[in-house]
């Protein structure tokens, strides 16, 4: 989408951007309790839903925001949540409900700094390991992130596209350089965006079963009210939604939650190379630290060194190949991010020791600095 | 072609910086199609405390968003001088009010000592549009927008009914600011 220029062009800042691609994704519900730094996406919304038909919610905290879009997913409508560090540990329980009961939702985090209450105003990217297992229980799940205003809207319509898809709670992460960076964003025709929408069941009422064995691991939950009944509980279930405690099916079930998001890494995982090639020193970044990370790789070739990144645009499931890849070319992987290491350490893995990886971390509320970014490639090289 | 322009206002949450860096930002992406980013950092209170907006103004693609090396800096406050005018460059830009700074920090910069918030309140009336008149003595100072393009992005921003109040401001800090230069 970001090479057709023949959109208009907007200037806008990531957290509005959001919203806006909310709007173009078919999302009609937002339930939420404002939260700096993600209050513009609320705040945007509740300007704009009213004039449409959608619906928008202050609720009394982020649990019960988490629990609202929930259940208006359960009625077909594409729903949106959005917080920040502390809301989004709040929402856990949730996510994991949703993710149990296979109900697609978006959750934006714009990521401040913690633990607690911590950094409200400064940047941070301490939730990403949070975002894949803040939830108890095993189970997959799709983290994508942003690093420019016109990436927050790509990256929301996509994620309501995989929820939709894939029959899960999607999460998006910004960090709150990314959420309150205004720039422009150049908004495409309508018809040019791809839409997903919820698979609707083939069979009749009668025999219809929410949770059926398919070859493609995704259940088809009929939207409530449309006269197909079917349980939906937290609990272990069996294919018509009711609890079990029968354990060959509960084996199936939590295999079937894993083995959705794995099987389909291929099509969900979405990484950008910028001059990777004939790289020596290999990035990973993401998030607005990939825009400190290019100007780096830049000005590291104009002093003749092969610098190159990786950005993933999908942080889970973790781009595994993709890091492996690069691991395999160059002689050292450098990991900077406003964490102590959180990704660095899934890069070690990816890389399986073929080379060093070296942590660039920041967790004082600063943004990471090019020059930092520079200083440490020369310093390896 | 221009590589990177880098602008910071600061001072204090409440100022209305940041709605002034938005409107520097938008005169120079949409008015201008040059490529413009505009961000901001301030503290958990809602007024007081130091508070700055940064804008990062290239013919060319614009990948770290933050100000690196100010060619330009404006400060409403003696704190926000104090605290943010370390990153301005060997013969950047430097915007004080004249009021309400008083120690001047030491560096190869030119400084502009002008009496922001009095000419608000005294010329135009009202001190809610002191970033407005900032803004036309900064535009007039810097000289890298246009006075009609940033004319055009205050008249897009401001609420209705308060243009010809905002207009005004505008005027005044232009004027100011071409006094001051000639």
């Amino acid at each position: 989408m970001s090479n057709d220029h023949s959109g208009r062009i907007r200037m806008m800042q990531g957290n509005e951007a959001c919203a806006e691609g909310a709007l173009v994704a078919g999302c009609r519900f937002f339930a939420g309790y404002p939260i700096t730094p993600s209050t513009e996406v609320a705040e945007h919304l509740s300007v704009k839903f009213p004039k449409i038909g959608g619906r928008f919610i202050q609720m009394e905290d982020e649990i019960a925001a988490m629990g609202a879009i929930i259940g208006a997913s359960l009625t077909g409508m594409k729903s949106l949540t959005a917080t920040s560090g502390p809301g989004f540990s709040l929402k856990q329980e949730n996510i994991g409900y949703a993710c149990m009961a296979e109900v697609p939702c978006v959750i934006i985090n714009v990521m401040r700094g913690g633990p607690s209450t911590g950094m409200p105003t400064l940047p941070a990217q301490m939730d990403v390991q949070q975002a894949r297992w803040g939830t108890h229980g095993d189970h997959g799940i799709i983290v994508l992130s942003a690093s420019s205003a016109q990436e927050s809207y790509e990256q929301t319509i996509r994620a309501f596209n995989l929820a939709e898809k894939y029959m899960t709670p999607v999460i998006l992460l910004l960090d709150e350089i990314v959420g309150h960076t205004t720039e422009k964003v150049i908004i495409p025709d309508e018809s040019k965006i791809e839409i997903v929408n919820r698979r609707k069941p083939a069979e009749k009422p009668k025999d219809y079963l929410p949770y059926r064995e398919t070859e493609d691991c995704i259940p088809t939950l009929a939207p409530f009210g449309t006269g197909y009944r079917y349980n939906v509980t937290g609990l272990c279930h069996n294919e018509t939604g009711f609890p079990t405690n029968d354990n060959k099916i509960i084996g199936k079930l939590v295999h079937r939650l894993v083995k959705k998001i794995v099987m389909h890494a291929d099509d969900i995982i979405e990484v950008k190379k910028t001059m990777l090639d004939d790289a020596e020193i290999g990035i990973f970044a993401y998030g607005s630290v990939s825009r400190s990370a290019r100007s780096a790789v830049l000005k590291c070739r104009e002093m003749g060194i092969k610098a190159g990144l990786l950005e993933p645009k999908v942080l889970w499931p973790f781009p595994k190949k993709e890091v492996l890849a690069m691991a395999r070319k160059v002689k050292a992987i450098i990991v900077p991010e406003l964490n102590m290491g959180q990704m660095a350490r899934e890069v070690e893995l990816a890389s399986r020791c073929a080379v060093p990886v070296h942590k660039l971390g920041r967790v004082d509320g600063n943004p990471i600095d090019p020059r930092e970014i520079v200083d440490m490639i020369k310093g390896v090289v | 072609m221009m590589e990177r322009y880098e602008i910071r206002l600061s001072g204090s949450g409440g100022q209305g910086l940041i709605l002034a860096g938005k409107i520097l930002a938008e005169a120079a992406a949409i008015y201008e199609g040059r490529n413009a980013v505009q961000t901001q950092s301030y503290g958990p209170e809602a007024r007081g405390g130091a508070s700055k907006a940064e804008v990062v103004i290239s013919d060319g693609e614009i990948d770290y968003p933050k100000a690196l090396e100010l060619d330009l800096l404006l400060s409403l406050t003696q704190e926000s001088c104090r605290k943010y005018s370390g990153d301005l460059k060997k013969g950047g830009i430097l915007i004080i009010d004249s009021g309400l700074v008083k120690d001047l920090p030491k560096g190869e910069f030119k400084v502009y000592s002008l009496p922001i918030t009095e000419i608000a309140t005294e010329k135009v009336g009202k001190a809610v549009v002191t970033n407005i008149v900032a803004l036309g003595i900064l535009t007039r100072i810097a000289g890298v927008i246009s006075e009609e393009s940033v004319k055009k992005a205050i008249l897009a921003r401001v609420p209705k009914g308060t243009e010809e109040l905002n207009m005004k401001a505008f005027d005044e800090g232009f004027r100011a600011g071409n006094e001051l230069l000639s």
